[in-house]
């Protein structure tokens, strides 16, 4: 019972953390990076490649890949996204699961498909007892940085120039344009910290459940946008309550009803708040403009 | 006409543009002195927020030249005219409503405020000085309107009134040479327009800027414009002080109808 919980909020972090950054470029952006969970997946193999071919200390190999990922990030919106800003929404989201295709056999072609064994970077690090259970190091590293990242992303967004120019940006960009904010560079760096989390949330996931392929990042970033629905999108507590919720409910999916069956019931439940609760379950009400 | 010895704010020459086969704005010259209050005002559907539009580069003109402060504004975006000295209200409303009402006004105070995201993340002496200097101006620029003591009210809690001053205060937060005005009396009562007026006036003495205002309330436009434009179908009908206004024939035609008022 306990150990399925706190399983349940380990992968539930990792949900979190990938939640995070569909709902803040959802919310900053009004558009949905279907190629989220695919930046998750290279993030695994630069991490990857640091420790297993260059023999680079984990924490150095953490850098590496956020690093990579921002970067990605960036080029990604400048070059496939950025063009279609006054485009449909439709559109975009075509150009998105083209993007997510692309990622996914570029690291087809870089990496093949043969799986990866992604080495244990926390190995050295001792793992906790807790009631009788042992609590491994990656799960509490895990449930540690999603409350950092959630605590540092709270106080940007309310306490600092850019994230108030994101919030404004997300309410009405062209009343922020008119205000001297640089929406074009406001996107950017809501795609920067959204690809640079998602280089974490890689990492995380990748030490949790070793195996690396280049479609790694598929299920988790649809399970992670299911979170962000599931919390309210556009909501940055809501992620994070969602992606928690969404681990516990699969965990104890698996360890209760049926393991074949924990997805079903993961989308069930997504569909059930969805009917109770359209805006998700910390969202709001967006009155559409005429 | 001693102003026009200076270089005005503004000035346009044969702006126009059309929407498909329709001309809203033709031929359309203005010079602005730096410290003129200039009215702007028309029928309904004259093309008054068009040329706002126009000269905040929202559109884009089909024709003719803007100058601002003696720069040709052609090849800048909206961010960049903004930054050059042009702000703006909304004739409907639209402010940041989740924001609270000091958070709009540094959002205007955005491209003063100098510390990168870097120190702003990790909280270097940078942040919390340069924070501090815009909290402290938010509020000064806030006491103009008398609304310093709401700063941390969220924006959309805020009555009609008091949601254009923040507008205002907000347009004026991002330090322009001119202030571009939307119908920034609508929906007041008498005597809150009185008291627009007299924050009209000082705003331009205290921060000797220009002000160019569309607005329907004669008493209004008429209390406190140097000057006055009147367009119609896109295009001016007619220029001039208050009382050359007033006494227009084809002002009066335009506006009030060719017959007898009843």
């Amino acid at each position: 019972m306990l150990a399925n919980l706190i399983n349940g909020i380990s992968l539930g972090s990792v949900y979190a953390i990938i939640a995070l950054g569909y709902t803040m470029v959802y919310g900053i952006a009004k558009m949905l990076n279907f190629a989220h969970g695919d930046v998750i997946m290279v993030g695994g193999y630069v991490a990857f490649c640091s420790i297993t071919y260059l023999g680079w200390p984990p924490v150095l190999a953490v850098l590496a890949s956020v690093v990579v990922c921002t970067m990605l990030g960036i080029l990604i919106e400048g070059l496939a996204y950025k063009p279609l800003r006054n485009a449909t929404s439709l559109a975009v989201l075509i150009t998105a699961i083209g993007v997510s295709y692309f990622l996914q056999n570029a690291a087809l072609l870089i990496w093949t498909s043969n799986t990866k064994v992604f080495p244990n970077i926390f190995a050295n690090l001792p793992s906790l007892k807790l009631g009788g259970t042992q609590v491994a190091p990656v799960t509490l590293i895990t449930v540690f940085a999603n409350i950092v990242i959630m605590i540092v992303l709270t106080l940007f967004t309310t306490k600092t120039k850019m994230g108030k120019a994101m919030r404004a940006v997300s309410e009405d960009k062209g009343a922020a344009t008119l205000m001297g904010i640089n929406v074009n560079r406001t996107i950017s760096v809501t795609f920067a910290i959204g690809s640079g989390l998602a280089a974490i949330a890689g990492v995380l996931l990748c030490t949790a459940y070793p195996t690396l392929m280049p479609t790694t990042g598929a299920m988790p970033g649809i399970k992670a946008f299911t979170a962000a629905v599931f919390g309210g999108i556009g909501s940055i507590p809501g992620a994070m309550l969602g992606g928690i919720l969404l681990g516990v409910i699969e965990i104890f999916g698996k360890a209760y009803i049926s393991t074949q069956l924990s997805d079903a019931i993961v989308f069930a439940v997504l569909i059930i708040v969805l009917l109770v609760k359209p805006t998700g379950l910390l969202g709001h009400k967006v009155n559409e403009k005429v | 006409m001693s102003e026009n010895a200076l270089t005005p704010v503004l000035e346009t020459s044969h702006l126009g543009i059309d929407f498909g086969g329709l001309t809203a704005v033709d031929e359309f010259n203005i010079r602005i002195a730096p410290t003129e209050i200039k009215g702007l005002i028309g029928p309904n559907g004259a093309g008054k927020t068009t040329i706002f539009n126009l000269l905040t580069k929202v559109y884009r003109p089909s024709r003719g030249v803007i100058l601002l402060d003696g720069k040709d504004t052609r090849s800048m975006s909206p961010v960049q005219v903004n930054h050059a000295g042009i702000a703006r209200t909304f004739q409907n409303i639209r402010l940041f409503d989740k924001l609270t009402v000091e958070e709009n006004v540094k959002i205007g105070l955005h491209a003063h405020i100098s510390y990168g995201m870097f120190s702003g993340i990790f909280r270097l002496p940078g942040y919390w000085k340069e924070e501090k200097r815009a909290h402290e101006k938010a509020l000064e620029l806030l006491d103009i309107f008398g609304m310093a003591d709401q700063a941390d009210v969220r924006a959309d809690s805020l009555p009609y009134g008091a949601q254009r001053r923040l507008e205002i205060v907000r347009a004026l937060a991002t330090e322009p040479k001119l202030l571009l005005l939307d119908e920034p009396a609508a929906g007041m009562n008498p005597s809150e327009t009185a008291e627009l007026m007299n924050n009209i006036r000082k705003i331009r003495d205290e921060f000797q800027i220009a002000v160019m205002l569309i607005e329907h309330d004669m008493n209004l436009v008429m209390g406190i414009c140097e000057n006055i434009v009147v367009v119609n179908f896109g295009k001016i009908i007619a220029e001039g002080t208050p009382k050359q206004i007033q006494k227009n024939e084809k002002v009066i035609e335009a506006y009030l109808g060719s017959g007898k008022e009843s």
